[in-house]
């Protein structure tokens, strides 16, 4: 066991480090010259070559990505332009906003967090849920009703769900207010309502590969021999079904569920975007399109470690469901 | 993995096929396991109707310039005076009327419904390019891992691993415009189907893990059978034994992933379009329709409706199929 999360482990970092080459490399082939997107106002030659200097931008590649790294680890000086002494993590500042990008992160954060985390647990729920029951009751109108639900959520689309969601509740029957963004330590109700149209949405859309894919992996293990040895033995149907089959039922499930929501901490960009709220998706839509690169490469290595830390948790969950993965 | 309300009767009327041969009265009718998958899947319901959706589909987009001239307006044409002086289609509905069947655009006034059939048509062609390429390169990749493993295995599924930790929409929206600019100056025109490439690149680059991940599963399994030693200690070139030997036996699957491929490549791509980095004006493209919809959701409902529905209706049409098609391919999977 420990053999094999050092193995994950060093392929992660590999993969991180990969990540951050990669996207150092390519966003410095932005259209747009860095320098011009920071200082936006009465740029001279003079003054565009100081701010060229004070970033670095003349070194050659390498260093300035050791550079950029020794920042996230140990800190780093930026000059007097950018704020001075950037501690770590030190991911930067953005001219663009004016600001050190850790500073623009731990605002637009707990955005992305308020929206995924209540809709993550609502999907999984609904979407397990769902598929369990449906498996279980075979056949019967409430398995054709969440068949039609997850037919129709998994071929919808987020930017439409999102809009009708809005026209009916928010434009016509005036239910929600207009999705926003209040700090739940804040206002915990009115955090509630500014996101409740982006979880539902997000929940219904996710929730339907769910349900699908829970009743398959149910329906697989019920047929299962030691779930009828379970049954033979005496033991009562809810303790068969939500202890035994559950159990064997669920790792695939785990899998999926990992990748998606990983992948939905990094920037949730279609639902910020539909929704307009200010999250680390439309944060990142909004640095590429100004070119600011110590923006863009702090998105893109956060929605990394976000997907890559998921990969793990996934494994080290897969050994605590199945005890035929800790033996290895 | 079935969805399809008919599974039930498709598995018991499939079993008397599946039979040993039994003294039957009919002469006894040997059948290719392709014909076998053809005749489950002519029996399917949910199959003949997704699949008449999805052929109007393509009819509708191959036959796009046909449909303008009988329909007598041009993707391009503007109606101003259908148009009140806010720019909002006159009448009920976005304008629904007599020459124009779903309405008009507002501000430019253009007609959404031959729009929609020559969106259709950029669309799905983006789609089956990027789903075949992906394909090809999923199953080349995904069997010479799997038959090969070692070391190249392991690099093929770092780079999967890898390919899945970067953040694909915000790195598709960094490459686009940078590729498109160093094709192009930013005071060139770039061509219609100039875009259209670099999309479809996109979604080739990023695309093909999911299909080397399951063949490469597929192969892992089938490595150890008879067949596969017999063709070995006949001593067959690494060529024959992944091409001719293991090729053909994963073409199930590798189908039903195809035909699932599409549907998932024409939301991705309506979602670039949505972020503003798909198709641009004035080809004609879902996603780029939607995006622009969504700015008039409140005076103008039903121009987000059109679009919104006919991708829903598509996307349902391709899922349905393939799922058919998965049960007809492989009736043990089928519960």
């Amino acid at each position: 066991m420990a053999r094999f999360l050092i193995k994950r482990l060093l392929s992660a970092v590999l993969v991180l480090f990969a990540v951050s080459v990669l996207s150092f490399l390519m966003f410095f082939a932005l259209p747009r010259d860095p320098v011009t997107g920071m200082c936006p106002k009465n740029c001279n030659a003079e003054r565009l070559e100081r701010v060229r200097k004070e970033l670095g931008l003349s070194d050659p590649l390498y260093v300035q990505y050791v550079g950029y790294m020794k920042g996230i680890f140990v800190g780093r000086d930026l000059g007097s332009a950018q704020g001075g002494r950037c501690d770590a993590p030190c991911l930067g500042y953005s001219y663009v906003n004016s600001e050190p990008v850790t500073r623009t992160l731990s605002r637009v954060l707990p955005v992305t967090l308020s929206v995924v985390i209540p809709a993550a647990v609502l999907w999984l729920g609904l979407g397990i849920g769902l598929g369990m029951i449906s498996a279980l009751r075979r056949g019967t109108v409430f398995d054709r009703l969440a068949i039609g639900f997850s037919l129709t959520g998994a071929s919808l689309q987020l930017y439409f769900v999102g809009a009708m969601l809005l026209l009916v509740f928010t434009y016509t029957l005036h239910l929600v207010p207009v999705p926003h963004y209040t700090s739940i330590f804040h206002n915990p109700l009115d955090w509630a309502g500014g996101l409740v149209l982006a979880w539902l949405a997000l929940a219904f859309l996710f929730s339907a590969i769910y349900a699908r894919l829970s009743r398959a992996q149910m329906l697989e293990t019920l047929s299962e021999d030691f779930v009828r040895t379970a049954r033979a033995k005496g033991l009562s149907k809810p303790r068969v079904y939500g202890q035994h089959a559950l159990r064997a039922a669920i790792t695939p499930i785990v899998t999926i569920a990992g990748l998606d929501v990983g992948g939905a901490l990094g920037g949730t960009v279609i639902t910020e975007t539909t929704f307009g709220i200010q999250g680390l998706g439309r944060t990142a839509v909004y640095a590429v399109r100004e070119g600011d690169l110590p923006t863009i490469m702090a998105t893109v290595l956060i929605s990394a470690v976000f997907i890559v830390a998921a990969n793990i948790a996934v494994d080290l969950l897969y050994a605590a469901i199945d005890p035929r993965v800790r033996l290895r | 993995m079935s969805l399809s309300p008919v599974e039930g009767i498709a598995l018991s009327e499939l079993t008397p096929i599946e039979d040993e041969p039994r003294p039957v009265d009919k002469a006894f009718v040997g059948r290719s396991p392709g014909q076998l998958a053809w005749a489950r899947l002519r029996r399917d319901r949910t199959a003949i109707v997704s699949g008449v959706v999805l052929a109007a589909f393509f009819v509708v987009a191959l036959a796009a310039p046909l449909i303008e001239r009988l329909y007598g307006v041009g993707p391009q044409q503007q109606f101003q005076d259908a148009l009140d002086s806010y720019g909002m289609p006159l009448g009920y509905a976005g304008g629904v009327s007599g020459p124009h069947w779903f309405g008009l655009e507002p501000g430019l006034g253009r007609d959404i419904f031959i729009r929609m059939v020559y969106g259709m048509r950029t669309s799905l062609f983006i789609a089956l390019a990027a789903a075949v390429i992906t394909t090809l390169i999923g199953v080349v990749a995904g069997v010479v891992a799997g038959y090969l493993g070692g070391w190249v295995d392991s690099v093929i599924a770092w780079v999967t691993d890898f390919a899945l930790a970067m953040p694909f929409l915000i790195v598709a929206l960094a490459i686009v415009p940078t590729v498109t600019l160093r094709f192009y100056g930013p005071r060139e025109p770039e061509p219609q189907w100039f875009r259209v490439v670099v999309l479809i690149l996109v979604f080739a680059v990023f695309g093909w893990t999911s299909a080397a991940r399951l063949v490469r599963g597929q192969i892992f399994s089938l490595r150890e059978r008879e067949f596969v030693e017999a063709a070995r200690a006949s001593g067959v070139g690494l060529g024959h034994m992944l091409f001719r030997q293991l090729l053909p036996n994963i073409w199930a699957p590798i189908l039903v992933s195809f035909s699932l491929a599409v549907p998932a490549y024409v939301t991705g791509e309506a979602a670039l379009s949505f972020l503003g980095i798909g198709i641009v004006e004035p080809t004609p493209d879902f996603g780029a329709m939607i995006f622009r919809s969504i700015s008039y959701l409140q005076t103008d409902p039903s121009y987000v409706f059109f679009p919104g529905v006919t991708i829903f209706v598509l996307v349902l049409a391709f899922n349905l199929f393939g799922d058919s098609l998965r049960d007809a391919l492989d009736p043990k999977s089928s519960r």
